[in-house]
């Protein structure tokens, strides 16, 4: 199904969330207007009505992990274009200008660190990539990050921001999914934790496969999580889909996420959480 | 086989083949004789010629054709004492998958598809084969009964997707798709996929991991249908033909990329130009296939299967 139909539209409008250029920024859902020092201080969420803006794994490492306690991996797989794949725009180029923006890779940044002073192994998307979807790339580093924390046995923690499967991958994206399956497959069966965090949005591919499968999952309030994106829903029952559709509130309550939990006490949470499997 | 639905491609064919049947009703006089295998032999060279150079958006609708044949016309017709076991034991029974216990050649397997259907009704019966989250609840339940019983399973994938609509979201489709996919790659018995039509995106994958991926000549199989992928990169509905080809998304791009382990080749013209030799062609497929994974000893085929998956995608390093 088409699940790109609304990471497209959002690509445009998260490259301003992400990097917004000046020092103030507005609120997209209160429209109070923020100065960007504060908004950072206030891990990237409005003061006035919570809203949490959608961020990058730098901003990520920065929040959950301790100080310095990173170190990527998998730094030097990057896509292949093996469809040669072109539309409007050849692949290749909108990885080249995925590139270059982001200072990325691909949509997923992999890596040790610790929280509280733990070992975990670290897999997050960035949804400013190619609004962070799956390909042979993604998929890849997920499953050697997976082995890792098999091989350490400690900690999987991933973190979800993706509006499903890279469509410019074809039958290899989809076939990603699978991939992200049986390493969980074989963490499973070790008893290795691992924690799905669902951010604004997982939907598609990346939501039907590695991030509904966690022995925990977590998401932050008013994330979109779903498999079909709103507007083919939309266009497939033809009505206007109710407010709060989709919302991790909504997916807490359908009973698919096991809690939300608001940026700022995530990795309190997660100390709790690694404490509790200890 | 006399068919109702003719594809734009195919109507040169048709035309030579009513001229050619209007000339055999007149009198059989030795000029038409000539003439009429004349034309036989023009018609049989246009045959092969269009059919060996399909396009991939070609393809697609050969996958989509009315007189396609659908999962349960394999099962009645290659499979023994099938029993359909219904529902998923949680909420209701999805008639977008079947599946059950059956025979195959004396074999005990469990079969499970998805079902789309032949006309309007059932075709609104079946929701066009795509499924909601009970239907990939019912087969997780079916694959675990196998595996209970230590029976191979047998998966036909041949829909437009999973249903994109407010129950399944309400329901978990997300969820129940992506624990399929756990599930299916810990399952202690032989898995064989097949995709005999339509593969598209996580509702097909959701019944298809398995240790074989066989896939029919004319079948597709991708992350999104040709139209969607078209009006999302090109935003427009206009690029389908476009889109199939930069998706590659038939059998032989597919075996290219490893995605699958073998074509099986089609009746010329497609499966419903010829249903007895298709399941014939297919039964002996199977029974090679079944007896060569029943022959693997599980501990090493399910480490086998993950491995495979595991090494799915095309990337660079360094
Ligand atoms: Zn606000």
């Amino acid at each position: 199904m088409a699940w790109f139909v609304r990471s497209k539209k959002n690509i445009e409008k998260s490259q301003h969330r992400d990097m917004p250029d000046g020092l103030w920024t507005k609120c997209p859902s209160c429209n109070e207007i923020i100065y960007k020092a504060e908004l950072e201080e206030n891990y990237f969420t409005c003061k006035k009505c919570d809203y949490h803006f959608r961020i990058g794994s730098n901003d990520y490492i920065n929040i959950l992990l301790d100080e310095d306690s990173f170190e990527e991996t998998n730094t030097d797989i990057r896509s292949a274009d093996p469809l040669k794949f072109v539309d409007t725009k050849a692949y290749s180029d909108r990885l080249k200008v995925s590139n270059g923006k982001s200072k990325l890779n691909d949509a997923l940044t992999t890596g040790t660190g610790r929280i509280d002073k733990r070992e975990i192994v670290l897999a997050c998307m960035n949804f400013s990539f190619i609004g962070g979807s799956m390909g042979s790339v993604v998929g890849e580093k997920f499953l050697r990050a997976g082995l890792q924390a098999l091989e350490k046995r400690v900690p999987y923690i991933s973190i979800a921001a993706s509006g499903g499967a890279r469509m410019q991958e074809a039958a290899l994206s989809l076939m990603q999914m699978a991939k992200t399956g049986a390493v969980l497959a074989e963490l499973a069966e070790a008893k290795v934790p691992y924690i799905s965090i669902l951010t604004d949005p997982t939907t598609g591919g990346v939501s039907a496969s590695f991030a509904m499968l966690g022995d925990l999952n977590i998401a932050e309030p008013g994330a979109l999580i779903g498999f079909a994106g709103p507007r083919v829903i939309e266009e497939t029952i033809k009505k206007k889909l109710p407010a709060g559709f989709q919302r991790a509130e909504f997916l807490l309550e359908k009973g698919f996420l096991d809690m939300i939990v608001k940026r700022r006490e995530m990795r309190k949470t997660l100390i709790e959480v690694l404490n509790w499997l200890e | 086989m006399a068919t109702k639905f003719i594809l734009e491609f195919e109507k040169p064919i048709f035309e030579l083949e009513q001229k050619i049947n209007e000339m055999r009703s007149l009198d059989n006089d030795l000029d038409i004789g000539e003439e009429i295998e004349y034309l036989e032999k023009k018609m049989e060279d246009l045959r092969v010629n269009v059919f060996k150079n399909l396009t991939r958006w070609q393809r697609v609708q050969i996958a989509r054709h009315p007189e396609r044949l659908i999962t349960m016309d394999y099962i009645k017709n290659m499979f023994e004492d099938f029993n359909e076991l219904h529902g998923d034991r949680k909420f209701g029974d999805d008639h977008a998958i079947v599946g059950g216990i059956a025979k195959f050649q004396g074999t005990s397997v469990m079969v499970v598809g998805h079902q789309k259907g032949r006309d309007t009704k059932s075709n609104l019966y079946r929701n066009f084969g795509m499924p909601n989250p009970e239907g990939y609840r019912k087969a997780q339940r079916l694959f675990r009964l196998a595996e209970k019983f230590n029976k191979p399973i047998i998966s036909f994938l041949d829909t437009p997707g999973a249903f994109p609509g407010i129950e399944a979201e309400e329901r978990g489709q997300a969820e129940a798709i992506a624990h399929n996919l756990l599930v299916m790659a810990q399952l202690k018995v032989p898995i064989l996929i097949i995709v005999i039509g339509e593969g598209a995106s996580g509702g097909a994958i959701g019944i298809g991991v398995g240790d074989r991926v066989l896939m029919l000549e004319n079948a597709w199989y991708s992350v999104i249908s040709p139209e969607s992928c078209s009006s999302i990169l090109w935003r427009s509905w206009d690029f389908k033909e476009q889109a199939a080809e930069a998706l590659k998304l038939t059998a032989p791009d597919l075996k290219k990329y490893n995605i699958i382990d073998s074509i099986v080749p089609e009746p010329v013209g497609g499966v419903h130009r010829n249903p007895t030799q298709m399941f014939e062609t297919l039964s002996k497929v199977i029974r090679e296939e079944l007896d060569k994974l029943m022959s693997i000893p599980i501990d090493v085929l399910v480490p086998m299967r993950r491995e495979k998956f595991m090494n799915m995608g095309v990337w660079k390093q360094g």
